[in-house]
């Protein structure tokens, strides 16, 4: 039960902490239809993410005696307990460091959520089958962003450039597993992310094809990130210094 | 209050046709599709919806907006829960609804399998302007002013256009 916990916090998180990081964009988008796409998708992931803590808060009352919501579960743990990989806390920078990420992560999701509609656990099934159909728009539109920056100008291009040489340390994190993924994995109610990468690289590669952008050599970067148990960057406290101040000035407070 | 023989849910649907959603006003619950199952027990009834996306703010009003409908007509115990599978489609769009749409300036979601795929800058798509009935239009975002639309723009009357994009 706990591990079932842990992998629906973690699904959550993800989901959260890049919807956040996103609608930090709200008002400040490069063109107005811009600015309402990238917040139409800090929507849909905050959506998402609302319907794995509210699983999760469930699954919490029906195991302990200490009642969890939705909210207590998104604005009163700390940084420690948050489970998302650390590419989606990373800061927004320009509108290419931006939107790679979310190719890199709806590319993620979507091959994700594409086996999560089998899980044996049909509330986490039905969330992936809804959050698809979401996350096929978002890939599409990450996709052809990518691909306009990347085949773009020799600035855009450069930009592009950049964001890669940023992000590309961080992806490998999204495919090696969690201790709760693992069990996720065996006992049938999660996915085996180590078996996403070739559908991901795959995706990948055509986009970066299409962008003029030379895919880089996958060696291993002798890196490895613990940010989906709990070791984060620096920058996860200064998210949640924001998105939990109101819960924690004005414990309680609703709207 | 209404005696629970004459509860049935012919009678609560009919009622559910006159709630609309809050943000695209011309639609009833029933006409999005997003009412699932009515259930009646004696003068309990027991109402199933399901969201258009998983983030669509909408939810919690429509949620008290059938409620209200219902207290107004004199039903106090209901009972309304939400589910995500099967997952919402524009497919379940009445057709009452799509021509509704189409007279308040909203293009309506042609066939699923017409237009719903992944295909990167894809080409094929023929949105029908609402103004002028031209199909000689563009898509300009993916997103609109709501999770549910996009937006386009007509080449021959020149007016921009919001589409309930196919989902």
């Amino acid at each position: 039960m706990n591990e079932l916990i842990n992998y629906t916090l973690h699904l959550a998180d993800n989901s959260l902490i890049l919807g956040h990081r996103n609608s930090e964009w709200t008002g400040h988008g490069p063109v107005l239809e811009q600015d309402i796409a990238i917040s139409n998708i800090a929507l849909d992931l905050i959506g998402q993410a609302r319907n794995f803590y509210q699983y999760a808060a469930l699954l919490i009352n029906q195991s302990t005696n200490q009642p969890a919501t939705e909210d207590t579960l998104a604005y009163l743990r700390d940084a420690n307990e948050f489970k998302n990989c650390l590419l989606v806390e990373l800061t927004n920078g320009d509108w290419a460091k931006t939107i790679l990420r979310q190719l890199f992560f709806s590319a993620y999701q979507y091959f994700l959520y594409q086996q999560l509609q089998n899980s044996k656990d049909e509330a986490i099934a039905a969330i992936a089958e809804k959050s698809l159909k979401e996350v096929t728009y978002h890939l599409r539109w990450s996709s052809e962003w990518v691909i306009r920056l990347g085949d773009g100008t020799d600035e855009s291009h450069a930009r592009m450039m950049k964001a890669v040489d940023e992000l590309w340390v961080y992806k490998d994190e999204m495919f090696e597993a969690a201790g709760y993924e693992l069990t996720a994995a065996s006992e049938g109610y999660g996915v085996d992310v180590t078996l996403l990468k070739n559908d991901w690289t795959k995706k990948i590669k055509a986009v970066f094809d299409e962008a003029m952008i030379p895919f880089p050599a996958d060696e291993k970067t002798g890196v490895r990130w613990f940010g989906k148990e709990g070791k984060h960057s620096e920058h996860l406290g200064y998210i949640l210094a924001e998105l939990q101040f109101l819960q924690r000035a004005y414990p309680n407070s609703d709207w | 209050m209404i005696e629970s023989e004459n509860i049935t849910s012919d009678k609560i649907w009919e009622l559910l046709e006159s709630v609309n959603d809050p943000e695209v006003p011309v639609l009833s619950v029933v006409d999005l599709g997003i009412i699932r199952d009515v259930k009646t027990n004696n003068d309990e009834i027991e109402i199933t919806i399901t969201p258009t996306y998983s983030g669509c703010p909408a939810m919690d009003a429509i949620r008290m907006n059938i409620r209200m409908a219902l207290l107004q007509e004199g039903y106090k115990k209901i009972n309304i829960m939400t589910t995500l599978s099967p997952a919402w489609t524009t497919d379940w769009m009445s057709n009452t609804g799509k021509e509704k749409l189409k007279a308040f300036g909203i293009a309506p979601p042609t066939a699923k399998q017409q237009v719903c795929h992944t295909e990167l800058f894809h080409g094929g798509e023929a949105i029908q302007c609402p103004r002028c009935n031209s199909y000689n239009t563009r898509l300009i975002s993916q997103f609109g002013s709501t999770a549910c639309k996009a937006l386009y723009a007509c080449h021959d009357c020149r007016e921009p256009f919001d589409y309930f994009k196919c989902h």
